[in-house]
């Protein structure tokens, strides 16, 4: 009982931290949209058949003229009561567009981020466990070409290899598929393998560094030698001892990872044509369509902050020392 | 293999500071005839769709992609070590909340924001600058902008240590002023990790670049980098994929070998960290 109060205080300390950060956010966002030139009345200012009075007007009603703190305010109370604004290209509300499109980059963030850590944790611990040994330099070596390669070359190079070579996979993603049952779940999963592949080695590549050195700090505790001296077996110590405390570390470190991932999101899902939130971002900033633009940025930066509390979270559970301080 | 990454880099670097005045064929001379074409003598790296040389295309983006790459890790090193310094330096409240900003900035995501900031002031800095100028200056500005966050906390770890340190107690016993403490004796000591960022950095802001360029929003067509070679080259992958691959093995060449000579100056200049 003791444990589980404490760790209920820490949850709300760490959602209490993180409210001025999704205010910084919004600071910085509103920021940049006040500092940006233009005016959303710049078109009425060169027609002639809208007197100057009645722009005047206009603008005083939308608060244009107001002091920049009060912009803010509305814009953030707006905000926050879920009123994002129209989009002028799609013709509905930015909150809908949003949603309808946030699904599938999580979908295609939350695979890629459990085949990359599916390839780091093994990878990593056999790596850390021989040091210095052929299979830790060619992983070494794999991994610094692993992120080295910039997302937006290997999705062109598996589209080449698997779609124009061989013809094995689809590189459009499409939404529409005209298939029920297993053929449907068959035509998902088969185009989702390539966007989900680039991410994934993309970010495994990053991690396993991560998870070799974390290894090589923990083998080395004498917690281990003692286990390792009660005759444990290596494979035993290894699994049981050493990973577990390993791992907690690179609990945050996936979760620190999250705006490079969002990055990466951006740039597959415009190569791949997956139907995201980042595609959505590109193509509203090539078509002028400030509302979204907007929308999509404050959503990813709110999607980070989220992923960081639940790492914070996930961490105070797996080391109840953290909780405590 | 840094050593390897080097000679790598060093014969990248020759050939796109060397290659105009060795290779003569202008960047934007069309010939049609010779539209999509494989490599061949006239042309060794083949042709773009309006048959356009691609060596002195690869050459010329080359030049500016590793310019934005130095420029922008250097505005990036410059504001970190500026932030870091202060908050090192000072105790207390400023610290804390240079360390907030700095912590604020880290959990944005970087690409959005990156892409908000072009979006919105694209038009009036090429107003200013002119198109290309214009997209040069933004560019570096956002990427150093947003890459600033770990040198800073690199540099304000590096002087909370050394400036408890006794050659810092002596500097000050012997009135040395606090900029001069730190000009003469704390940040040079600082420097050994900041330069291994900053090889990192360059490697970060290559990739940035090339990134907003294959994703439209970067150096306009007209201006050919390694990243906008690559968008316009994106839709030809089934009859002229030799037009993508050659830009995206020059990025990721040039990449890897600033990485790995960046893990080789952590290794010689921190004997201390244990691998």
């Amino acid at each position: 009982m003791q444990v589980h109060r404490v760790s209920r205080q820490y949850v709300i300390r760490k959602i209490l931290i993180m409210i001025p950060s999704l205010l910084g956010i919004s600071v910085v966002l509103f920021a940049l949209l006040a500092l940006a030139p233009g005016d959303p009345f710049d078109e009425l200012a060169t027609n002639p058949a809208v007197p100057p009075e009645v722009r005047a007007a206009l603008r005083a009603k939308f608060g244009l003229d107001d002091p920049v703190w009060m912009r803010y305010w509305h814009w953030l109370i707006a905000l926050l009561q879920g009123d994002w604004g129209f989009s002028f290209v799609s013709r509905m509300d930015v909150s809908t567009l949003i949603m309808q499109r946030l699904p599938v980059t999580l979908i295609v963030i939350g695979a890629s981020q459990i085949l990359a850590i599916l390839i780091a944790i093994p990878v990593g611990v056999l790596a850390a466990t021989r040091p210095y040994s052929l299979f830790d330099q060619i992983a070494n070596t794999f991994a610094f070409i692993g992120f080295s390669l910039p997302t937006f070359f290997t999705g062109l190079v598996l589209i080449l290899v698997f779609s124009i070579q061989l013809d094995w996979l689809p590189f459009v993603y499409r939404a529409d598929i005209a298939a029920t049952g297993w053929e449907f779940y068959w035509e998902h999963i088969k185009q989702s393998i390539m966007p989900v592949a680039v991410l994934g080695l993309f970010q495994g590549a990053a991690l396993v560094r991560f998870v070799r050195s974390s290894v090589l700090d923990v083998i080395r505790l004498d917690y281990v030698t003692t286990a390792r001296s009660k005759g444990i077996g290596e494979r035993k110590v290894i699994t049981r001892h050493v990973v577990r405390t390993a791992l907690i570390p690179v609990v945050t470190l996936v979760a620190l990872q999250m705006p490079i991932v969002f990055s990466g999101a951006i740039v597959t899902e415009q190569i791949f044509r997956v139907p995201g939130i980042g595609s959505l971002l590109i193509s509203s900033m090539l078509a002028n369509d400030t509302p979204v633009v907007m929308g999509v940025t404050f959503v990813s930066a709110c999607l980070v902050v989220i992923f960081n509390l639940i790492a914070d979270i996930l961490y105070g559970w797996l080391d109840p020392r953290i909780a405590f301080r | 293999m840094a050593l390897v990454s080097a000679f790598a880099l060093a014969v990248i670097l020759f050939a796109v500071l060397a290659g105009p005045f060795i290779w003569r064929v202008p960047i934007n001379e069309i010939d049609f005839t010779a539209k999509l074409q494989g490599p061949s003598w006239t042309h060794p790296l083949g042709t773009d769709d309006l048959g356009q040389d691609l060596l002195s295309r690869l050459i010329y983006g080359g030049r500016i992609s590793i310019a934005v790459g130095f420029a922008a890790m250097v505005v990036a090193i410059f504001f970190g070590v500026l932030v870091g310094a202060i908050a090192g330096m000072s105790s207390g409240r400023v610290d804390a909340a240079l360390m907030w900003v700095t912590d604020l900035f880290l959990s944005l995501p970087q690409l959005p924001l990156l892409l908000l900031v072009i979006y919105l002031f694209r038009e009036p800095v090429k107003g200013v600058l002119g198109v290309e100028g214009g997209a040069f200056v933004l560019i570096v500005a956002v990427i150093g902008g947003t890459r600033w966050m770990s040198a800073a906390r690199l540099v304000r770890a590096q002087f909370l240590s050394l400036r408890e340190k006794e050659f810092v107690e002596a500097a000050r016993a012997l009135g040395a002023s606090r900029l001069r403490q730190v000009m003469q004796h704390i940040l040079p000591n600082a420097l050994g990790p900041v330069i291994v960022v900053a090889t990192i950095d360059v490697a970060a802001a290559i990739i940035a670049e090339s990134t907003l360029s294959f994703l439209g929003l970067g150096f306009p067509s007209d201006v050919p980098t390694w990243g906008s070679v690559l968008r316009d080259a994106k839709d030809y992958l089934d009859i002229a994929p030799h037009w993508a691959l050659f830009p995206g093995a020059l990025i990721f060449i040039t990449v890897l070998a600033i990485n790995f000579i960046g893990d080789g100056l952590r290794d010689a200049l921190d004997p201390r960290r244990v691998l």
